[in-house]
């Protein structure tokens, strides 16, 4: 069997392709967002609150979480439609920052001091499962009819929605899917760690996403995947830094930046 | 007590309204979002608290020092880690990811050197304060907006009336017209890193000696703050962030008086949220970039 470190390491990888595979989607659609770390509190809050005061089987729990990320998504989906760009940007930052300060002070979830003791329900294996699904919906995503029309929505919203795409359809549900799967990351993660706090969904976790995302590569999902890989395995390869690694992490995003622009399997457009 | 607090609003608000500045003045040129702004901020606030240690509480050499030193650290901010991707015409997000990496390396570098926790911000000032109806003005807070204030009407003289203000207004308006008269935007870019990061340590040193409490992390509230006033003020416009960095001040004050005060870091961001879905613009902000 893997020992307890390759264990955790393998789990955060695979909470991280599901967290990068929730912005994957609203960018694939054009959409840019720097608060998938609002998303993913709500999921792990809710989860972690139903499981562990009012018992809830871990499924079921889980499923909320997502539902109640997913509900959210729809709501800061509808100012998404009329802003773009840098405008998204910051409106995302902002949502992110107040979801922080509202499990800060909302004292049935342990305001501050955080929630703890909560149930290891993630295992590698169910990771594995749930990681492979989401997966291989996006590989069936590719083709399909609802996957070309995102596609067409970032190439030319005009185009497409002369050719019949409902823009608001498309722009509403690939911000409300992505923040349900960052929730489901959420859930996972809170049963995992069993202790959450505000400040580990704050905005260095939505840029963290954010980088996993444009590190892999926008091009397509495996670049997204590719990038959660990345950033989970290289502050850990780094480790003989020691204190430094953070700071030698940080270079290599610039420098990373300076030589493939387009990310690791990005198509250079 | 209403105007105590309107007073202390505006105190808060100039040194928001000087990191919203910074972030305006680049993405004027380069429709960058500058995410390590925070950091040069919070650069110029260790900074400071350097000299001020070395000087013995010298709030002036402290003022000085933190701003040269994050101007130094914004001229190297484009220098090493900006100008090669614009060079190399990468995509257009890929320069912002590049400030995420710069931010985490200045986070770490000034928390190996001054400590990861919170720490005091010493200084030498006579503890005067003036009493001018019910409302108490002390030196330091006096100080706080004279520096903000002068800085700003300093920067408002530069675009305005010098040679090299109106190539800077020039290049943020189109680069590639500015360019072709003539203008070196190259060096513009560069000149327009340096006063923001400049005025961003000018408030980091205030922050500091407004809440006599800095840490290597203090850059990334203080920086989204500084966002969403450059965007209320409309992206781009000097004195659109001004207003914008007033605005969120004196929410902020407000709301902790009369409102939940344990929700005052969220009220700057509802209404953020408000004016982007009232007027996508921002308060002063023409169409220009929303269409972008």
């Amino acid at each position: 069997m893997l020992d307890q470190y390759t264990q955790s390491v393998l789990i955060f990888m695979g909470i991280n392709v599901i967290l990068a595979l929730s912005l994957y989607l609203p960018i694939s659609a054009g959409l840019l967002s720097l608060g998938q770390g609002g998303f993913m509190s709500i999921g792990a809050y809710t989860s972690a609150y139903l499981t562990l005061n009012l018992a809830w089987p871990f499924a079921l729990a889980l499923a909320a979480g997502s539902l109640a990320a997913g509900i959210v998504g729809l709501l800061v989906g509808f100012p998404a439609l009329r802003i773009k760009g840098v405008y998204l940007i910051i409106l995302t930052m902002g949502f992110g920052e107040i979801v922080r300060v509202f499990f800060l002070n909302f004292e049935p979830t342990g305001a501050a001091s955080g929630l703890g003791g909560i149930p290891g329900h993630t295992t590698l294996p169910l990771l594995s499962v749930i990681a492979v699904a989401v997966l291989t919906d996006f590989w069936q995503l590719r083709r399909s009819r609802i996957g070309r029309a995102i596609a067409a929505v970032r190439e030319d919203e005009l185009a497409a929605e002369i050719t019949g795409i409902s823009l608001t359809r498309v722009k509403v549900t690939v911000f409300a899917i992505g923040g349900a799967l960052a929730g489901l990351g959420g859930g996972l993660y809170a049963h995992y760690a069993s202790f959450i706090d505000p400040a580990q969904f704050g905005f260095q976790r939505s840029a963290e996403i954010f980088v996993m995302v444009l590190l892999g590569g926008m091009g397509n999902f495996f670049g997204a995947t590719l990038g959660a890989f990345t950033v989970t395995l290289l502050p850990e390869l780094l480790r003989f830094l020691q204190d430094w690694r953070m700071t030698f992490f940080g270079t290599l995003l610039v420098v990373m930046m300076i030589v493939r622009p387009w990310g690791i399997v990005g198509a250079r457009r | 007590m209403l105007e105590q607090q309107l007073l202390n609003g505006v105190m808060l608000g100039s040194t928001y309204a000087l990191i919203a500045i910074g972030y305006t003045l680049i993405f004027g040129v380069l429709h960058l979002v500058h995410l390590a702004h925070g950091e040069v901020f919070m650069v110029g606030a260790f900074a400071g608290l350097a000299a001020v240690k070395f000087t013995g509480g010298d709030i002036f050499t402290a003022l000085v020092v933190g701003t040269a030193a994050s101007a130094l650290v914004g001229a190297l901010v484009e220098l090493l880690a900006i100008r090669p991707i614009r060079r190399r015409k990468g995509h257009m997000l890929a320069p912002m990811i590049s400030t995420i990496g710069v931010g985490i390396v200045l986070q770490e570098v000034v928390a190996r050197t001054f400590g990861a926790e919170q720490v005091g911000f010493p200084h030498r000032m006579e503890p005067v304060s003036w009493h001018v109806g019910s409302v108490t003005v002390t030196s330091l807070q006096l100080l706080i907006l004279g520096v903000s204030i002068v800085l700003m009407v300093a920067l408002h003289l530069f675009v305005t009336r010098t040679k090299l203000g109106m190539a800077m207004r020039a290049t943020a308006e189109d680069a590639g017209i500015a360019h072709t008269l003539g203008i070196r935007s190259e060096r513009i870019v560069l000149l327009t890193f340096v006063i923001a990061s400049g005025l961003g340590g000018a408030a980091g040193v205030l922050v500091g000696l407004a809440f006599n409490a800095i840490s290597p992390f203090m850059g990334i509230d203080m920086g989204i703050k500084g966002l969403v006033a450059m965007l209320l003020g409309g992206l781009g416009n000097i004195y659109g962030a001004m207003a914008g960095g007033l605005i969120i001040g004196l929410a902020e004050v407000l709301s902790v008086a009369y409102l939940a005060s344990s929700y005052r870091d969220a009220f700057a961001f509802v209404i953020m949220i408000a004016v982007l879905l009232l007027r996508p613009r921002g308060i002063f902000g023409s169409t220009h970039y929303v269409e972008a």
